[in-house]
């Protein structure tokens, strides 16, 4: 059966933008003659041209601000931030220059640009190129966050950031650039930016993550149905706008709900997941918890990485002690 | 003055101003300076909330590179914005209540004194960290390039000590796009002189990275108009982004509660003989020989009538609402 690749999803994706609007362009290190460091953006220069698909010095705030002041003149650009790790040097764009200028120009005008960025970790990065910096943006109003799980989810999710009038923050998780997906799931449908999504129903527990911990969870719940267990799976999608609603839902019916979160567990968005439920959902409760990462940097050597990152083994033994049930074998 | 040489040899002849023009000019540059008294007045009084950055000294800048753009440009500006805006012909009052912070106020009483915005007319931005119009206009000239337009960057001399800047030419320069750099060199960024803190020149900063640029009299309404001509036509012409280094003073503190006693003895008296002001009035009754004096008071007087009645109407604006507001544009 024909398979869709994540890089794919994304490189489609890019094509299909470029190819619906004149005004999409795509620049960054690397994307256009070499075709990405992730192989996710190949063929499209030779396709569209030196004026739409460019590569840029090594100069992220430039990089971002030009996207910023060419969103505000009329063009649509995609720009790669290669790791999300370098953008806490785009920061002034991001924050203060594109996501307030639709609020602060008294609406005069909107930023329509779509930064993309690969994070997270497992990869034998380091600290400084393994993070997932959602979060840090997930406290700015006026910018879109979207996090995709999937290759199908990647390309709708993509497609309908590119077509968004606002500034968005694209992640793409390392790890999920190789996954692939049978075509026939794959939809055409357009989706909305902030709407969560069920990915496996469940009457027990709700696991909710994004990115690449999606599917560490459709693996836990899996493990879990084999003791009688059976976990519902919520994929946020996107971390700003956040949708309470899907969250709220499923604890009601669940009546338990974990975050699974790759990253820091001070300040990340597992601790909003419980905000919301905590504030809007407190008589569903009957247990709510985070797991994330240790508040420490990222480390390098491969056994301290695994440790430090919450996998499958790690979501099935912490649902298993919070349900008091014996772990599957 | 110091330019590569190759700089402005290639340029057609500007087309001298008609006397009309000049006073044209002129008045602009008067609402600018009196604008600006006012905003201090009324921060005094209260009535402007918050901090305000003016541009009292430095109206030959805008005001003649403004002169020379079209419809079709953007412009960034920077915090000590309002002579950016003015220059374009935003509207004055709408520009006070925004001041004010008054629903009428040009973003609604959302953006302030540092950061306003009115695409009407051009400008994209006015941007409170420094370096940032940079960016912005280097972006800008990015979608420019598709239409024939030209995108100007107004940012100071401490600006040039910024990431944005070094990137942002660097960027500009390999992308050959069409953007104009106009550093404002008024001496001191915040309450440092330049040469504490600034290596080198200016200019040379641009020049190493091949752009061709020039230091300017800045409050030389027509030295700025013949070089902003100059640089727009190249850049509007494929030839890249431009770098002018306009060398002016800021008659005022750096900010609303900076009295600016760093300034060298006799040095604010030095600049005030050069006030662009003074230098444009000479400029105009020197160029034309039916200009007289009576026109340029006349102009003065006119600005003054506009002023108080702006100060009417912005008082009695009503202030906005307070309520949900949209995140996203949908």
């Amino acid at each position: 059966m024909p398979t869709l690749e994540f890089r794919e999803a994304i490189r489609q994706a890019i094509d299909e933008s470029l190819a619906a609007d004149e005004r999409v362009i795509l620049f960054g290190e690397d994307v256009a003659v070499a075709g990405g460091v992730f192989v996710t953006t190949p063929g499209l220069y030779e396709k569209y041209g030196p004026e739409r698909v460019f590569d840029t010095p090594i100069s992220e705030l430039a990089i971002t601000s030009a996207a910023y002041g060419s969103a505000v003149c009329g063009l649509r650009p995609v720009i790669e931030i290669m790791f999300g790790d370098f953008l806490p040097l785009a920061m002034d764009s991001i924050v203060n220059q594109a996501a307030k200028f639709f609020y602060i120009s008294g609406e005069q005008g909107s930023v329509p640009l779509v930064v993309r960025a690969a994070v997270g970790a497992g990869g034998r990065f380091g600290a400084i190129h393994s993070q997932n910096p959602g979060t840090w943006f997930q406290n700015v109003p006026g910018l879109k966050v979207v996090a995709p799980s999937t290759p199908a989810d990647a390309l709708a999710l993509l497609k309908a950031s590119i077509a968004d009038d606002n500034p968005v923050l694209f992640l793409e998780h390392k790890r999920l650039y190789s996954v692939k997906q049978e075509l026939e799931s794959v939809g055409d449908e357009p989706v909305s930016l902030g709407q969560a999504r069920v990915v496996r129903e469940g009457l027990d527990v709700t696991l909710v993550s994004i990115m690449k911990g999606v599917g560490d969870c459709l693996e836990a719940a899996a493990r879990l149905s084999s003791i009688g267990v059976q976990a519902e799976v919520i994929d946020l999608r996107t971390l700003r706008p956040f949708d309470h609603d899907t969250l709220l839902a499923s604890l009601a019916k669940t009546n338990r709900l974990v975050a699974i979160e790759e990253g820091p567990l001070t300040g990340g968005w597992a601790g909003e997941v419980l905000a919301v439920v905590a504030e809007h959902g407190l008589h569903d409760i009957d247990d709510v918890w985070r797991l994330a990462t240790p508040d420490h940097p990222i480390p390098f050597s491969p056994p301290l990485e695994d440790a430090f990152l919450p996998g499958v083994d790690t979501i099935v033994a912490s649902v298993c002690e919070r349900l008091g049930v014996q772990a599957p074998r | 003055m110091t330019g590569l040489a190759d700089s402005a040899s290639q340029t057609p002849a500007l087309a001298p101003l008609s006397l009309d023009q000049a006073l044209a000019l002129y008045r602009r540059m008067v609402l600018i300076r009196r604008f600006e008294d006012t905003v201090q007045v009324l921060f005094q009084r209260g009535e402007v909330p918050g901090t305000t950055h003016l541009y009292s000294g430095q109206e030959a800048v805008a005001t003649g590179v403004a002169s020379i753009l079209e419809p079709r440009d953007r412009v960034a500006g920077t915090y000590r914005g309002h002579g950016h805006a003015l220059s374009l012909g935003v509207d004055p009052q709408a520009l006070l209540d925004e001041m004010l912070g008054r629903a009428s106020g040009l973003c609604g009483g959302r953006a302030g004194s540092m950061n306003v915005i009115d695409l009407a007319h051009g400008l994209m931005g006015c941007y409170g960290i420094v370096g940032g119009s940079i960016g912005a206009a280097t972006g800008a000239a990015l979608a420019l390039k598709r239409s024939g337009g030209v995108a100007v960057a107004y940012f100071g001399e401490g600006a040039t000590n910024q990431g944005y800047f070094h990137e942002c030419l660097n960027f500009a320069k390999v992308h050959n796009l069409p953007a104009l750099y106009v550093c404002e060199n008024n001496l001191y960024g915040e309450f440092t002189p330049m040469e504490d803190v600034t290596a080198g020149r200016i200019v040379a900063r641009a020049q190493t990275l091949e752009l061709p640029a020039e230091t300017i009299d800045g409050n030389d309404l027509w030295a700025v108009r013949a070089a902003a001509a100059a640089a727009v036509a190249r850049a509007r012409d494929g030839g890249g982004p431009q770098f002018i280094e306009a060398l002016t003073y800021r008659f005022v503190g750096h900010s609303r509660s900076d009295p600016g006693a760093y300034r060298k003895p006799g040095e604010l008296d030095a600049w005030r003989q050069r006030d662009p002001l003074k230098l444009t009035r000479a400029g105009i009754l020197e160029r034309y020989e039916t200009a007289d004096e009576a026109q340029l008071d006349a102009t003065d007087a006119d600005v003054e009538r506009q002023i108080e009645q702006m100060i009417a109407a912005g008082l009695a604006a009503p202030y906005p609402t307070p309520g949900p507001a949209a995140e996203f544009k949908a």
